[in-house]
């Protein structure tokens, strides 16, 4: 029995949906990754200590445990304790806040090393320390980060894969579908991995876009 | 304000710095200063590298706390003992008064010069968008940058980023301006320019502290004239005095350093 790639025309609707949605789940946990990486960063910086040092242990809690574990945790786990999220809901903060972690990190390295200048120069205006860092620090410091996040976006497009496992209906869980109906595992997968590519290279796209939109305001 | 405590305020220095002092663990880099300058006034601060200029002029906005002494703006203490919460928000207060340039410019590379000078006055003086932007425009037109309002600070020359620097000062309206060496790192070239606008701000009595390496402008410039050595003012005294008939050695000695060339 050889391979027969003609059973998959017939399931290209159901990928793409399955796509859709892999897109839709990268791009709402980026964008909360990116947010709350931003958030610990900052809390992990400046924060009083009563918030400084709970933040630097969700980091490195996060950032030193299995996703799959977490994305259990939040969405088997947390039922008893009364949060009942569905599927799609935990799968969005459980990436989100895996990669907001990794964030963390490369946005307060950017911080760190914005010129002290800068903060001078915002205090001597009389602007607040809450102000000089939300307004002057952290803006430069993203900006200057913006490859290193950009290289953690596909990470997190890849390792979307793994909320099908608590049952999200995304690309893979979609092509796993497919092969429950055709039992033809490779043609699936190998489709699938086709889709991931083409949403990749248009991240890609996306990123080195924004990129040079951030180079252009130095 | 009581009425007696604004009177005072007319009559009293614009600046009035008590005793400053100020160590670096076992190391002491000022060692009681006392400076007063009236309004309009401006003083010029020479010295050696490392003699404490900049970490005295940055005691005045309390960028460099003073470790004992006192700096007052008019009838505020700059350096007032409060809460480190009540602090922060008396500072925030005073640096509004005090406008401060840097060798290095610090211009905010990720804002547009409009918004390097529309920022501060946004957030803390609550200026609408129009408002805002004529006090830049004003302040551009000053230093002779009108036409640069839309660049970024990366599009524009060392002396176009320290009159921009300096608009951006301008624009809180202070009543004092510190320059740190603001000409330091600019090309031979570029010095002129700026110090043309710093001319101008001096003809319209601006109250100034500008530390400087450039002799020859400090004696065309200043009304004053503090020379510093280990921490300490040596001399002071007017131009004439300190530049031609300076009664301290270690003021000569440096001056004949300085001075190769000029006179
Ligand atoms: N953060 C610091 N920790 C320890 N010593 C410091 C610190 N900042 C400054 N100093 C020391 O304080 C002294 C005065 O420094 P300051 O920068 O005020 O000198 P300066 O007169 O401005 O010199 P320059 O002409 O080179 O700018 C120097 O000996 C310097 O090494
Ligand atoms: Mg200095």
């Amino acid at each position: 029995m050889g391979l027969d790639f003609g059973v998959v025309p017939g399931y290209l609707g159901a990928l793409s949906v399955g796509a859709g949605w892999t897109v839709v789940i990268t791009v709402l946990a980026g964008a909360f990754s990116i947010v709350a990486g931003v958030l610990f960063a900052v809390g992990g910086l400046y924060g009083h200590p009563l918030i400084r040092y709970p933040v630097k242990a969700f980091v490195w809690l996060f950032r030193g445990t299995p996703l799959l574990l977490q994305l259990f945790l939040i969405y088997f786990g947390l039922v008893e304790i009364g949060i009942d999220l569905n599927a799609f809901v935990a799968g969005v903060i459980g990436l989100g806040l895996h990669f907001a972690a990794y964030n963390a990190d490369i946005i307060q390295a950017g911080i760190v090393a914005v010129d002290r200048g800068q903060t001078e120069a915002g205090r001597t205006l009389g602007l607040s320390r809450y102000q000089t860092v939300s307004r002057i620090v952290v803006p430069q410091a993203v900006r200057d980060v913006v490859p290193a996040l950009g290289n953690n976006m596909i990470a997190l497009l890849k390792d979307s894969a793994l909320v099908s496992v608590i049952g999200v209906a995304e690309l893979t869980l979609s092509a796993q579908l497919a092969i429950s109906k055709t039992f033809r595992p490779f043609e699936f997968y190998f489709a699938a991995a086709v889709f991931y590519y083409v949403i990749n290279l248009c991240l890609e796209a996306a990123l080195s876009r924004i990129e040079r939109r951030m180079e252009a305001a130095r | 304000m009581s009425t007696t405590e604004s009177e005072m305020a007319g009559n009293g220095p614009m600046i009035d710095v008590k005793n400053a002092a100020k160590r670096y663990g076992t190391v002491e880099v000022l060692r009681g200063i006392n400076l007063q300058v009236r309004k309009g006034e401006i003083v010029a601060v020479i010295g050696p590298s490392g003699s404490g200029k900049s970490t005295f002029l940055r005691a005045i906005n309390n960028l460099d706390p003073l470790s004992s002494g006192e700096v007052w703006l008019e009838d505020v203490q700059v350096n007032k003992p409060l809460t480190s919460y009540q602090y922060e928000r008396h500072i925030n207060r005073v640096r509004q008064d005090i406008g401060m340039v840097f060798q290095h410019f610090n211009l905010f590379p990720h804002l547009s010069v409009r918004q390097n000078i529309t920022l501060a006055p946004r957030m803390l003086k609550r200026l609408s968008k129009q408002e805002a932007d004529g006090l830049a425009e004003q302040q551009l037109r000053r230093v002779g940058l009108i036409d640069r309002i839309d660049f970024m600070p990366s599009q524009l020359s060392g002396g176009q980023k320290q009159r921009v620097a300096i608009a951006r000062a301008l624009a809180m309206q202070p009543k004092v301006m510190l320059f740190d060496e603001a000409t330091s790192a600019l090309d031979p070239e570029l010095v002129e320019e700026v110090n043309f606008v710093m001319r101008q701000l001096a003809e319209s009595h601006m109250t100034m502290i500008i530390v400087t390496h450039e002799m020859g402008f400090a004696q065309d410039v200043c009304d004053r004239v503090l020379f510093m050595d280990g921490g300490m003012v040596v001399e002071e005294g007017s131009p004439d005095v300190i530049f031609r008939n300076p009664s301290q050695e270690r003021t000569r000695s440096f001056l004949r350093k300085h001075l190769k060339g000029r006179n």
